[in-house]
């Protein structure tokens, strides 16, 4: 059974939602995000987004902007993203590794390549922003053929007969994407998530999270036990981004004051 | 085309394209965000209508003919062309439309399907200023709300077109993310638009983007070509034996073009920035210096590393800078049918003086690029032999730019 399934059995079986955080690989440096990495689930995380730095985020607000500059900057590439997990997976083989990130630097990595490396790297699903429904053949039979997810994005603009047709071969979980506009910046409200639940458990069965905009404790609980988990990004790379030194440097605050954020979400989703 | 005309000249022509998933060879595609795709369907379905509504073509034709000033001219250069001693250059005198550019032709089409579509407020992304200028040109006319995304290093050398647009009761936004140029002012646009899907219309300046952005765009600049072709027949009698156009993202070059493509006899260059040389790594030439990639919604040639990341573009005209080229470019250059040619950012300076001494017109820096091309042909032309250079734009905005190369401080 794949990684993704066994864990959102697994907390069906406890009677709650899950927990995503999201990390900026690379960000400020390789080895502070390998070491947040690996703290990650024993602070709290059920399941764990790895986003990929790109050049042009261009549904990213500023916070996750600035993280993939800094990732860059310190010279994160794909491959390099791919050696990351790989590390990771040496002390962890059962928290789902989820890379989030946009289609150029896989397409330019070529497809098959990168479904097989990234299978072989220990990743379980892909979240690739920019390869909607109308594009993504070109990715799926790759990633099928390593049992690589790919996950589904769905929208408050998508329409109902659109929901049927792209979840009807949606596969791990579907992605919310809880609000119109970009990460980091507005947050959907309890009863506009209660809404869209219920208009997306209409064209699923599969487990649906929740992201964007979601930044408190209190909002993380809301969203989880409305949907099936919430990811948080911005909210916990702004509060580590605060403790790096004038260059961008992590500093002895920085995985502190990262997993300390993880650690109350968490609570507040198993609360 | 016509419903009249025959299966087998269609298949024969490549002015068909894009497939009716908005791909153009390899190229094209609608590779946005689950957001922004349900509007892209939109778009496609309100355009497809508008397209064969003949309400909205009378409409957008008395918007060109009264507000835009078209036709243009085509101007036989005939001292510039005694002077190269060569062929005979034209110059389709898009510099000549309202704001100075050929942009208001597309923006001309695109508020009135915006109008049509209900919604109230404009977005934008602009280099030069241009496109910004154009837009917001048309939202003053129609009282719409207008939104200009302009990278910050633009905004610094295109003054005077920043202060045009607040004029116009636009307000302009600067990028300060990476180069702070046409890329990133892209990025912001879109960030603006998924934010503001409900009542907010992303009117794209140029024949990039997600499908129909691509074809959409050509269809309302082809306005450009189907004039030229016709005035080059009552001027000379027959085809021109070359046409020349300058490429950012390839909108005048494509609307030129395109009623072309056709008359295999009719050879077509395209001329990318070369910045400061094709191999100075400070260049804009996507398809000499590029590879296919997938960039601001669509799969075409991209400047950019080994790992995929999208590398900065460098060219003099901010109307050039930038490291993309529309899709179907890159299908036209796959397919051999158009010659993609560079000049640099020197001889584009050259071009620019050369042209204003002796024709009394200033171009603008971008088009100043496709002169310099003719400037290299023409004299290996026989004198019998015609050439139509795109004259894109007026060069008013680029003349502190120029003025600064040229050591002059104003
Ligand atoms: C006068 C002029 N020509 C050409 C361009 C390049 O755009 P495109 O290649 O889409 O025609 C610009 C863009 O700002 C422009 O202002």
């Amino acid at each position: 059974m794949s990684r993704i399934k066994a864990c959102f059995d697994r907390l069906k079986a406890e009677g709650r939602g899950a927990l995503l955080p999201y990390l900026e690989a690379f960000d400020p440096d390789y080895e502070t995000s390998l070491a947040l990495l690996r703290q990650m689930p024993e602070a709290g995380a059920d399941l764990i987004e790895v986003g990929v730095p790109f050049s042009d985020p261009s549904a990213d607000g500023p916070t996750i902007q600035l993280a993939a500059q800094r990732g860059l900057k310190a010279g994160a590439t794909l491959k390099g993203v791919l050696e990351l997990i790989h590390q990771f997976r040496q002390g962890d083989d059962h928290t789902p590794i989820i890379l989030m990130g946009y289609y150029n630097p896989i397409n330019h990595y070529g497809v098959e390549r990168f479904c097989k490396d990234a299978h072989q790297a220990g990743v379980d699903g892909l979240i690739i922003v920019d390869l909607p429904p109308e594009e993504v053949e070109e990715l799926a039979p790759y990633a099928k053929a390593e049992g690589l997810d790919i996950i589904t994005l769905t929208a408050p603009t998508t329409p109902d007969e659109r929901l049927k047709t792209i979840l009807k071969d949606a596969s791990g979980f579907v992605y919310y994407v809880s609000i119109t506009g970009i990460t980091g910046t507005r947050s959907a409200t309890e009863e506009q998530l209660r809404a869209a639940m219920t208009r997306l458990r209409g064209a699923t069965d599969l487990p649906i999270v929740a992201g964007f905009g979601i930044t408190t404790p209190e909002q993380a609980r809301t969203a989880s036990r409305i949907s099936n988990g919430a990811v948080v990004a911005s909210a916990i790379i702004k509060e580590m981004a605060a403790t790096y030194d004038e260059q961008g440097r992590a500093t002895a605050a920085s995985l502190p004051t990262a997993l300390e954020k993880i650690r109350s979400l968490a609570k507040a989703v198993r609360g | 085309m016509p419903t009249n005309t025959p299966i087998t000249s269609q298949l024969n022509s490549l002015r068909t394209g894009p497939d009716e998933r908005g791909h153009f060879g390899i190229h094209g595609g609608r590779f946005v965000a689950e957001t922004l795709m349900p509007l892209m369907l939109e778009l496609e379905k309100a355009y497809a209508h508008a397209k064969t509504d003949p309400a909205f073509q009378n409409e957008l034709d008395y918007y060109l003919r009264h507000y835009v000033g078209r036709p243009s001219p085509l101007w036989h250069a005939k001292r510039l062309s005694e002077t190269l001693g060569g062929a005979q250059i034209y110059l389709k005198r898009e510099e000549l439309n309202h704001t100075g550019s050929h942009k208001l032709n597309n923006v001309m089409g695109q508020i009135l399907l915006a109008r049509r579509m209900g919604k109230t407020r404009i977005v934008a992304e602009t280099g030069a200023g241009q496109h910004g200028v154009a837009t917001a040109t048309v939202c003053a006319l129609f009282g719409l709300e207008c939104e200009i995304y302009m990278g910050a290093t633009d905004v610094e050398r295109q003054k005077p077109n920043v202060f045009r647009m607040h004029l116009l009761g636009a307000k302009v936004h600067p990028v300060t993310a990476g180069a702070g140029t046409l890329k990133d002012a892209m990025n912001e646009a879109m960030r603006d638009w998924v934010a503001n899907v409900a009542n907010t219309y992303f009117l794209v300046g140029t024949v990039a983007g997600p499908h129909p952005y691509p074809a959409m765009v050509r269809d309302f600049q082809s306005v450009i070509g189907t004039e030229a072709r016709e005035q080059i027949q009552e001027q000379t009698g027959r085809l021109p034996d070359a046409v020349i156009a300058a490429i950012g993202g390839g909108s005048n070059a494509m609307g030129i073009f395109h009623p072309f493509l056709d008359d295999a006899e009719v050879p077509l260059y395209g001329v990318e920035a070369a910045g400061l040389g094709l191999d100075s790594g400070k260049t804009a030439a996507s398809i000499a210096r590029g590879t296919p990639g997938v960039l601001h919604g669509n799969r075409t040639y991209l400047l950019q590393d080994d790992h995929g990341q999208i590398t900065e573009a460098h060219s003099i005209s901010a109307g050039l800078d930038y490291p993309g080229i529309g899709p179907e470019h890159s299908w036209l250059h796959d397919i051999g049918r158009v010659n993609y040619v560079s000049a640099t950012d020197q001889q584009a300076l050259e071009a620019f003086q050369t042209l204003t001494k002796l024709e009394g017109i200033i171009p603008a820096l971008e088009s100043a690029h496709a002169v310099a091309h003719a400037i290299v042909m023409a004299p290996k032309m026989e004198k019998s032999q015609t050439i139509i250079v795109n004259l894109s734009g007026r060069g008013d905005k680029d003349v502190p730019t120029v003025a600064a190369h040229l050591g002059v401080k104003l």
